[in-house]
C-alpha cells in the first residue's frame, strides 16, 4: 500500500539532491552561516581569554563578532527560503509539466503524491540543518578548543529541532500556495512576499497598530506603556520569524529568564544565575507547539486542497 | 474473448455547478475492441475518462471496469487499466528509460525484469536509439510513443487514450495508429481512444459512441451508425453545379424524389427518397450545367457528425 509514497519519496529525493536550485540555496546557506561562525569565533577566543564565562560553545552560533550577523540570524533570515524554494513549484510543476495526471494514473493514493512531496523536503532540510550545525560545532571545538558540556549539546539539539520545524513551516506555506496557484511564477513571488512580510513588515506594523492602540508619550504612565509593548509583541509573534528568534535566543543562552517585558518590581530579590535546561525548553514550549501548529494546519489545508482540487489541467 | 464487456457506466453524471459536462451516460465496451470516443472539444471525452479511472467523481452513476467500481476502487482499477493523458508530459530533465523506470516502480516492478521489460518497450515503440537520452531532446512523436511505452509498462488489460494523434505528422501519425491497432490486435488489450479526427478513428475503431454536449448520441460499429441515422433522415446528397443560377433550385425542386433542398456554401444538399445520383447528372447535363461534385453522404463519419450536428443545431 505505501509502496506508492516510498517510490514518490525515492524520487523527490533524487530530483532535489540533483536540482541546480537546491545547490545554489545550499552553497549561500553554507558560506554565510559558516562565514559568521567563523567571525563569530574569533570574537569568542579573544573573550575567553579574558572571562571565564559559561557556555562558550553555544555563543557560537548566537553571538556576532565584528560585522557579520551571528549563526542564528543568518539561519532565522535565510531558512524561510530554504524551505519555500523547495516547496512553490511542488504541485504547480507538475501540472505545468502535465505529469500529475499521468501520475495519478498510476496505482497511488492520491495524498501519496502531496506526503512524499511534502516528506521529502522534510528529509532534505533536516539533513541540512544537521549538516550545518555539526559543521558549525566542529569548526566551533577547532577554532576555540574548547569542548561543549552535554548541556551545550542537548541545547544544540532543540536548536536543530527548532531550526528544523521552523523551516517545515515555510515548506509547508510554499506547498501551500504551490496548490493554490497555477503558476509556478506567482507562487514564488507570493511565497517571497510572504516571508518579506513576516521578517520585514510584522514589526513596522505591529508598532502602528500598537501606538494607536496605546499612544506612548513621556508622560504616558507605566500602564500604557506596558499594555503597548504587549501588544506590540504579541502582533509580532505572529510572525513566525520572531517566534524562532525567541525561541532560538533562550535555549542558546540561559542567561535569558523570561521573555517580555519585566518590571523591576519582579526582578526584585532574584537571584542572577542561568536557567537550567529544562525550564529554559518550558519558556519555549509554546513557540515550538504554535509553529508545528501552524506547520500542520498549513499542510492540512494543502492536503484537502488537493485531494478535491480536479485534476485537468 | 470479444464479447464479454469489460467497461460498464450506468448513468454516469458530471456536473460542474450547472454545467452538465457529461449527462447520463450509459456505455458498454466489449473485451478486445477498438472503442473510439468521439466528439469535438468540450464534448465530455476527458471527463468520462477520469471518471473512469477514479480521478474525478461522479455526480451520479456508476462506472466498472472488469467489474470493479471505479470509484470505490480506484486503485484496483488502475492497477490494470493504462491512462495516456493528451499531450502527455514527462520529467524533463530525466532520460525516457528514466521516466519509465519510475512508471514501473509505481507498478511494483524493480530491477532486472524492470529494465528489460523497458528495453522491450523501446523496442516496440521505436525508441531504442534514444531511450537513454532526456526527455527534454525528443520530438513531438518521440514524446508520443514514449507515452504508449509508458501505458504499456504495467501490461495493462485496458488501454485508455486521449487525443492521442494531436499535433503529430501525418506519418507520425500513420505509426501511432498502427501502434495502438496492435495493442488490440496482437496483444488483445481493450483500447478506448477519444478524438475528433474522424478519419483517423475510421482506421482503426471496432466500434465508435458519438458525444456531443456530454450525451452519447449514438453507439455501435461504424456501418451500423450510419443506419441508425439514416433511419428516419432518407439519403442525403451533395452536389455542386456550374454555373450555379437560381434556375437550378427549380430544376432541382421538380425531380420527384427530391424532398428537401438546402444549400451549404456552395453545395446543395439533396433529401431524397432513393438514390438518383444517375438520373441527375443527365438532367442536369441536358440543362447545360456541369457537375463539379456530386456525391451521397453515408458511411462516412464526418457525415455521421455532421447530420447529429444539424439535428442538435451545434454547427
Amino acid at each position: 500500500m505505501n509502496r506508492g509514497l516510498y517510490v514518490l519519496f525515492r524520487k523527490e529525493l533524487a530530483d532535489h539532491f540533483r536540482s541546480k536550485r537546491f545547490m545554489i540555496i545550499m552553497l549561500i546557506v553554507a558560506a554565510t552561516c559558516l562565514a559568521g561562525v567563523y567571525s563569530a569565533g574569533l570574537g569568542i577566543r579573544g573573550a575567553v581569554a579574558k572571562d571565564t564565562g559559561e557556555f562558550v560553545f553555544l555563543r557560537l552560533f548566537t553571538s556576532s563578532g565584528g560585522s557579520l550577523p551571528s549563526f542564528a540570524t543568518f539561519i532565522s533570515f535565510l531558512g524561510p527560503l530554504v524551505g519555500l524554494s523547495m516547496g512553490f513549484d511542488a504541485i504547480n510543476g507538475e501540472r505545468n509539466g502535465r505529469t500529475l495526471s499521468r501520475l495519478l494514473a498510476q496505482p497511488i493514493h492520491r495524498d501519496a503524491v502531496i506526503n512524499a512531496k511534502f516528506l521529502a523536503g522534510l528529509s532534505i532540510l533536516t539533513l541540512m540543518i544537521l549538516t550545518l550545525c555539526l559543521a558549525v560545532a566542529g569548526f566551533g571545538i577547532i577554532l576555540t578548543g574548547i569542548p561543549p558540556t552535554w548541556e551545550e549539546v542537548a541545547r544544540m539539539l532543540i536548536f536543530m529541532v527548532l531550526t528544523i520545524v521552523y523551516i517545515a513551516l515555510w515548506l509547508a506555506v510554499s506547498q501551500l500556495f504551490s496548490l493554490l496557484f497555477r503558476q509556478t511564477a506567482t507562487s514564488a513571488l507570493a511565497c517571497i512576499a510572504l516571508w518579506l512580510f513576516f521578517v520585514v513588515f510584522v514589526s513596522l506594523f505591529a508598532g502602528i497598530i500598537a501606538d494607536g492602540l496605546y499612544p506612548v508619550t513621556d508622560q504616558s504612565p507605566a500602564d500604557t506603556v506596558v499594555k503597548n509593548y504587549n501588544l506590540k509583541h504579541n502582533l509580532n509573534r505572529l510572525s513566525p520569524t520572531l517566534l524562532y528568534d525567541e525561541a532560538v535566543v533562550t535555549m542558546l543562552n540561559p542567561g535569558i529568564r523570561s521573555l517580555g517585558l519585566v518590571l523591576t518590581s519582579q526582578v526584585e530579590g532574584a537571584i542572577p544565575g542561568t536557567l537550567p535546561f529544562g525550564q529554559s525548553l518550558l519558556l519555549v514550549w509554546p513557540h515550538v507547539t504554535g509553529m508545528i501548529a501552524a506547520t500542520m494546519i498549513c499542510f492540512a489545508i494543502s492536503y484537502v486542497c488537493f485531494m478535491k482540487q480536479e485534476i485537468r489541467a | 474473448m470479444a464479447g464479454d464487456i469489460i467497461i460498464r457506466t450506468e448513468n454516469l453524471t458530471k456536473c460542474y455547478g450547472d454545467f452538465k459536462a457529461v449527462d447520463e451516460l450509459n456505455l458498454a465496451i466489449r473485451k478486445g475492441e477498438v472503442f473510439g470516443l468521439l466528439g469535438p472539444n468540450g464534448a465530455g471525452k476527458t471527463t468520462t475518462i477520469l471518471m473512469l479511472l477514479g480521478l474525478t467523481e461522479p455526480t451520479r452513476g456508476r462506472a466498472w471496469i472488469n467489474g470493479h467500481d471505479c470509484t470505490r476502487n480506484p486503485l484496483v482499477v488502475k492497477s490494470f487499466v493504462s491512462y495516456l493523458p493528451d499531450n502527455v508530459g514527462f520529467y524533463e530533465d530525466l532520460t525516457g528509460r528514466e521516466n519509465l523506470r519510475f512508471t514501473g516502480r509505481l507498478n511494483g516492478l524493480e530491477g532486472e525484469a524492470l529494465e528489460e521489460r523497458i528495453d522491450f518497450l523501446a523496442r516496440r515503440v521505436g525508441l531504442s536509439g534514444a531511450i537513454d537520452n532526456q526527455v527534454g531532446t525528443y520530438s513531438r512523436g518521440m514524446r508520443q510513443r514514449l507515452g504508449i511505452a509508458d501505458i504499456l509498462v504495467k501490461d495493462p488489460q485496458v488501454v485508455i487514450l486521449d487525443e492521442p494523434t494531436l499535433g503529430i505528422d501525418p506519418q507520425g501519425i500513420e505509426e501511432l495508429l498502427q501502434l495502438i491497432k496492435e495493442l488490440s490486435v496482437t496483444d488483445g488489450r481493450t483500447v478506448v481512444i477519444s478524438s475528433h479526427l474522424l478519419h483517423q478513428m475510421q482506421k482503426i475503431c471496432d466500434r465508435v459512441g458519438i458525444f456531443v454536449q456530454g450525451r452519447l448520441l449514438a453507439s455501435g460499429p461504424l456501418d451500423s451508425l450510419w443506419e441508425q441515422v439514416s433511419g428516419q433522415q432518407g439519403q442525403l446528397l451533395e452536389l455542386a453545379v456550374e454555373p450555379d443560377n437560381p434556375q437550378l433550385r427549380e430544376i432541382l425542386g421538380r425531380l420527384p424524389d427530391v424532398e428537401e433542398i438546402q444549400q451549404e456554401q456552395a453545395l446543395y444538399i439533396l433529401k431524397l427518397k432513393k438514390d438518383i445520383r444517375r438520373e441527375l447528372a443527365g438532367v442536369l447535363a441536358k440543362q447545360g450545367y456541369t457537375v463539379l461534385h456530386l456525391r451521397m453522404r453515408q458511411g462516412d463519419l464526418d457525415d455521421i457528425y455532421r447530420l447529429y450536428f444539424q439535428q442538435e443545431g451545434v454547427a
